[in-house]
């Protein structure tokens, strides 16, 4: 019996919500008195991992796998699952984890509870909280299979020291053509810039901005704080900006540590995509808009007049703090 | 080509969600119920490919009769068939085993269903099925192609979007892009007339495992007021942001 965690990586290197899996697992662990084991894939500097309290890394070497490839991924992890004899398989809520995820789930007959935020309520029966309706509520969730999968929400759980050792370990699972009958063509992706996923913190612009031409200010703002720029639903509807960086019930969910909604008036569907973030900030002419009761901090204002001033007062600030 | 989108019935958007039965419960009481959004713009695509392409289009959900004005609604839109599982969808395990049921007596050969309903938000219907039919799968797909028996899709990821390449048959877990929020379909009355005269066939469900169950519910915690900032003070913000928040 064992906990298994699936922590990603890109180029080698470990992504931020792979410390927080492996911190998560380290804790689940704890809880049934067993260790927590990692599968990393071409990930490079394995040991890292024990300063979040695991013990043991399958390390999967494989030039066929530098691109992320659902099915062969979920293979590698359902093997690992097998060989560990694991009753806990953690991942992370990337699209890449919620896509392989289920297909882990399916073949180990495991039931999967995603968007988790925190550590198992009990272990017996085992059972979760997640957020559920959105993020209009949250849903305790009990696991009845004997193995199970979790998908941790991004930032709700935290990176956690846990200084231990981890003994890395070659893994070699068995694939074949069938496992990449799904191939990879073309990835169009932002480098070098944070993305709504990951970012700490998310500068989203809404109509009030009047047109994709005044989008200046809303990337000039996320450069200076180093986040990621996201925008309301019918910002993205109008094609100011691309889908992708729609945020909201159907679109991409924020759980960013800061969240700052510039000219979002904040319907009901936009707050419940956004509710995950730590502090929001609002940013809007109308006093009476429906952010400013969902945010901690607000300004009424223009914001072609607010923002630059904020541009210029945080880059003192930054020029002062670092 | 056969087309089975898979749909689910969920609270609209707009909706106040509350919990009843000590918190056990969903309380349904005054909600607007719709497909969900994610299965909507799939649907949307299937029909095209109904139009352009000459598929025929069938759609399955799994619940009691109570669901099925939106099950009509899909047939509105333009479906040619549909078909409704006679239980409750207890979790994302059990409805894909249902709808797996459907897939293997139905000769499908492209299944669509959303990246995920907007109210349990399980995300693994798509995922579960393709893998318990040993079908091609691409999830949160936000563009799809189909010719002969080559599909090409995008499908988004964390900053980004990538193209696959790949052949039917298939699963597809769609949301918005696989067609633009203006493609969608208002029914008209031709297809609301239409719907009524259209095969909806209700089978028993088969013995399937629940693996999950939700044993209660809670609301997010009530907000503090918020702290307003004058706009000529933007130091004030920045200040509250480093010192008392701890985010900058």
């Amino acid at each position: 019996m064992s906990v298994l965690v699936y922590t990603e990586s890109e180029n080698g290197k470990f992504k931020k919500n792979a410390l927080e899996v492996a911190s998560y697992a380290a804790e689940v662990a704890k809880q049934l008195g067993t260790t927590a084991t990692a599968i990393s894939i071409n990930a490079t500097e394995n040991e890292v991992l024990g300063t979040y309290g695991i013990t043991k890394v399958l390390n999967v070497t494989k030039d066929n796998l530098n691109t992320f490839n659902a099915k062969a991924y979920a293979n590698s992890i359902i093997q690992a699952a097998k060989a560990e004899n694991t009753e806990v398989i953690i991942t992370s809520s990337s699209t890449d984890a919620k896509y392989l995820a289920p297909l882990v789930s399916a073949a180990l007959k495991a039931g999967y509870a995603p968007n988790v935020v925190a550590a198992p309520e009990s272990t017996s029966p085992f059972t979760v909280k997640r957020t559920a309706f959105s993020n209009k509520g949250f849903a305790i969730t009990q696991i009845n299979t004997q193995i199970k999968v979790i998908g941790v929400s991004n930032n709700a759980f935290g990176i956690i020291e846990n200084a231990t050792t981890a003994a890395v370990e070659n893994f070699d699972p068995s694939l074949n053509d069938n496992d990449f009958s799904t191939k990879s063509t073309e990835i169009d992706k932002v480098i070098g810039k944070a993305t709504i996923a990951d970012a700490d913190i998310v500068v989203s612009g809404g109509r009030g901005l009047k047109g994709p031409e005044n989008w200046g200010i809303i990337e000039e703002l996320a450069d200076v704080l180093g986040a990621a720029t996201a925008c309301s639903k019918p910002v993205s509807d109008l094609g100011w900006r691309p889908h992708g960086e729609h945020v909201g019930q159907t679109g991409k969910p924020v759980a960013s540590n800061l969240y700052i909604a510039i000219g979002i008036s904040g319907a009901i569907q936009h707050l419940a995509g956004v509710s995950a973030s730590k502090t929001k900030v609002v940013i809007n002419t109308d006093p009476e808009a429906p952010f400013f009761k969902a945010a901690d901090y607000g300004i009424v204002g223009d914001a072609f007049e607010v923002v630059p001033q904020l541009i210029e007062k945080l880059k003192e600030f930054k020029a002062q703090n670092t | 080509m056969k087309i089975l989108v898979c749909i689910s019935n969920v609270p609209d958007t707009t909706s106040k969600i509350n919990f009843t039965d000590n918190n056990t419960t969903f309380d349904t009481n005054g909600v607007q119920f719709v497909i969900n959004p994610n299965d909507e713009f799939g649907l949307t695509r299937a029909m095209w490919f109904k139009e352009k392409q000459g598929a025929t289009v069938h759609v399955a959900s799994v619940g009691g009769a109570t669901i099925e004005p939106t099950i009509r609604k899909a047939l509105a839109i333009g479906a040619d068939e549909a078909i409704r599982v006679n239980a409750e969808p207890t979790d994302g395990f059990f409805v894909a085993q249902q709808l797996a049921e459907i897939v293997k007596n139905g000769d499908y050969n492209l299944v669509i269903a959303g990246r995920e309903s907007i109210d349990y938000n399980g995300g693994m219907v798509p995922g579960i099925l393709a893998s318990l039919l040993d079908m091609n799968f691409v999830n949160t797909c936000i563009s799809l192609e189909i010719e002969g028996d080559k599909a090409t899709a995008q499908r988004e990821i964390d900053g980004g979007k990538e193209t696959l390449s790949t052949t039917l048959p298939l699963v597809i877990g769609g949301q918005k892009g696989l067609v633009q929020e203006s493609d969608l379909r208002i029914p008209n009355m031709r297809g609301i007339m239409m719907a009524r005269k259209k095969t909806l066939t209700v089978i028993d469900p088969v013995d399937a495992l629940s693996a999950t169950q939700e044993t209660k519910f809670e609301k997010p915690a009530a907000k503090g007021a918020v702290k307003l900032v004058d706009a000529s003070n933007v130091d004030e913000l920045i200040s509250l942001l480093h010192n008392e928040a701890k985010v900058i």
